[in-house]
């Protein structure tokens, strides 16, 4: 059976996703910049995975394959960290807590690795969540 | 060639005015002072993502048409939908926001900017207990302890540390590029040390894990005459890694850990070993430094809104302010991220009396965040159009929103191709404001600035004031056509 860690799921930013949006949202700057997900060396060696090597994050609402990037500064045990796009906000809580905002930050998530998938294009993205 | 000089950079809430363009031949080639997020925008405003002419959905496929037909289109869609959301508007002139205004006033729809999914908490805690704030000058001058909570603009905002901060000479405060320059060279002479002696065979201690994941003590250095900068995450970001002294708070326990120092400014005292993962000996080491500085900020971010708390942890974050300026002088500020989503907020309130979320269905406006505001709305399945102007909810919403979003008739205002535009019916391309268009935009400290127009946009190509005016036309025009056939 395959190792699942049981994690809480960061969306936020970075500089690289900041430059890929004003790049453009279809450029290969803000597609790799957007596919990736901090995870905590200690964490990435529970799973018995390096840098760059595929995962599936799976939260209550739903399912993606990023590419798990070891995350350089320091410890972040039990966090992975997406920057915001559309594989992030395709698994993040719909919960508003009613006041507006959804729980960008803390959504409880399972990762595993998943080597042998591979992460979506936006357009095979946007035409699986939206069929357009 | 000319020079542009003084450009407003229409990137960030920072809206760094000192921008200096290069224009040759009618195109930016080179830009000066500019983060790599300003550069971009400015170098690749012309790309193979810009919409050169505006698209209805036909079949299935998006197919070129011309402005009348979109504007027309659009105007229709809107006028006879019940309850249309009006959303985006962080990212255009606060020109094109006073029409957006009026235009949802005039078909009775939802108007809503991206500080709902952003700082909207923020707002809804300075509603609470009000604001102790400056401005970016003012801290600029004089702030002697700045700290960052749940943000990184080293990320988010690049240039905000040496424009306004720790790295920026103020008249009364210095810039402490030069110390961190300092300390840069020692952590390269340390891993220097510790690289021969892992060559050497001498052992090392294992990189932490969550056993031993602790807060570091507070250095000695903070003691020092001169600014300081402090920084409060959940993970060790860039910034974090240029402060002073870094506070690693275990996620979504800042409420706690801004409780127990507001305790402690009170001289109460804690009957706790650690909060929120922070030692309470270093949380009074903390509260020495807040109480002991001449001028201290607190700037937060997302780390505080889209954390358990939202705007809970903003109402504590600004009593803590209120408790301090008992003792000292203290300001708060919220990161604010689109150049202009502070101007929607000020010309929401302006015209309608409330920030975001302003419902108009019933003929005058009404607002109740989790009820009027939009990611709601569309998880409840209540709305029947869209019109998204300058944001892309579509990237940066709940895919569940999104869907209802993409089901109903959609709208997209905007100079790219984006997520929204790639999934919506009618993509009206627009000049890029701040680039081809000028305008007012308003700084994270509610302090206007003008926007300038260096070049000219694509040929035919209309700007978000013009879309909107045009369209508010029609549909007035429609509606006032069924009264006479009514």
């Amino acid at each position: 059976m395959k190792q699942k860690l049981k994690v809480t799921l960061l969306t936020g930013r970075t500089i690289e996703q900041g430059v890929g949006k004003e790049a453009g949202k279809a450029t290969e700057k803000y597609f790799d910049s957007t596919t990736m997900c901090y995870m905590d060396s200690g964490d990435m060696k529970k799973l018995g995975i390096k840098s760059n090597t595929n995962i599936l994050v799976t939260t209550p609402n739903g399912a993606v394959v990023l590419r798990a990037i070891k995350y350089p500064r320091g410890a972040m045990p039990g966090m992975i960290y997406i920057p915001y796009g559309p594989w992030a906000n395709s698994i993040v809580s719909n919960e508003t807590t009613s006041i507006g905002m959804p729980s960008f930050k803390g959504t409880p998530a399972e990762v595993e690795p998943a080597p042998d998938k591979s992460v979506l294009t936006l357009k095979e993205l946007v035409k699986n969540q939206f069929g357009k | 060639m000319s020079i542009v000089k003084a450009v407003t950079c229409p990137v960030c809430g920072c809206l760094c005015d000192d921008i200096e363009l290069t224009i040759a031949d009618g195109k930016i080639v080179q830009v000066k002072n500019g983060c790599a997020m300003c550069e971009t925008k400015f170098l690749e405003y012309i790309s193979e993502h810009r919409i050169k002419t505006p698209l209805i959905r036909k079949e299935g496929k998006l197919v070129p048409v011309s402005y009348e037909e979109a504007i027309h289109k659009s105007a229709e869609i809107l006028a006879n939908s019940n309850y249309p959301i009006l959303y985006g508007w962080s990212s255009t002139d606060s020109e094109a926001q006073r029409i957006g205004v009026e235009l949802a006033e005039e078909v009775g729809g939802i108007l809503d900017n991206t500080a709902v999914v952003c700082h909207g908490p923020s707002i809804l805690g300075v509603q609470e207990v009000g604001i102790p704030t400056a401005t970016l000058g003012q801290i600029r001058h004089r702030a002697d302890l700045i700290i960052y909570w749940g943000c990184d603009p080293w990320s988010a905002h690049p240039r905000h540390l040496e424009r306004y901060t720790a790295f920026t000479d103020g008249r009364f405060e210095s810039s402490e590029w030069k110390s961190y320059l300092n300390k840069i060279k020692a952590s390269i002479g340390m891993k220097k040390l510790a690289s021969a002696a892992r060559r050497s065979g001498i052992k090392q201690k294992c990189e932490p894990t969550a056993e031993d994941l602790c807060v570091e003590k507070p250095p000695e250095t903070l003691n020092r005459e001169g600014r300081n900068l402090i920084v409060f995450d959940v993970r060790k970001s860039m910034t974090a890694q240029m402060a002073d002294y870094f506070v690693q708070v275990l996620p979504g326990k800042d409420y706690e850990v801004m409780q127990a120092i507001r305790a402690l400014v009170k001289d109460e005292e804690l009957d706790v070993d650690q909060v929120g993962g922070v030692p309470v000996e270093y949380l009074e080491e903390i509260v020495d430094l807040l109480i002991n500085c001449k001028f201290g900020v607190i700037f937060f971010g997302m780390g505080l809104t889209q954390s358990a708390g939202k705007f809970r942890n903003i109402e504590v974050a600004i009593s803590l302010i209120k408790d301090l300026n008992a003792r000292t002088k203290f300001v708060i500020m919220p990161m604010r991220g689109h150049f202009n989503v502070t101007g929607a907020n000020t010309v929401f309130t302006w015209q309608s009396g409330y920030p975001y979320a302003v419902d108009f269905s019933l003929g005058f406006p009404q607002y109740n965040p989790g009820e009027t505001s939009s990611v709601d709305i569309l998880l409840r399945k209540e709305s029947d159009a869209a019109l998204i102007i300058a944001s892309d909810p579509a990237s940066n919403f709940p895919r569940k929103a999104v869907e209802h979003l993409v089901k109903n008739p959609l709208i997209v205002i905007d100079p790219h191709m984006n997520v929204t535009s790639m999934v919506g019916d009618i993509m009206i391309p627009s000049a890029i404001v701040g680039i081809e268009k000028a305008g007012t935009a308003y700084r994270m400290d509610h302090v206007p600035l003008p926007l300038k127009k260096v070049v000219e946009p694509p040929e035919g190509i209309l700007s978000d004031e013009e879309i909107l005016h045009r369209i508010l036309k029609e549909v007035k025009n429609i509606k006032s056509k069924s009264m006479e056939a009514n």
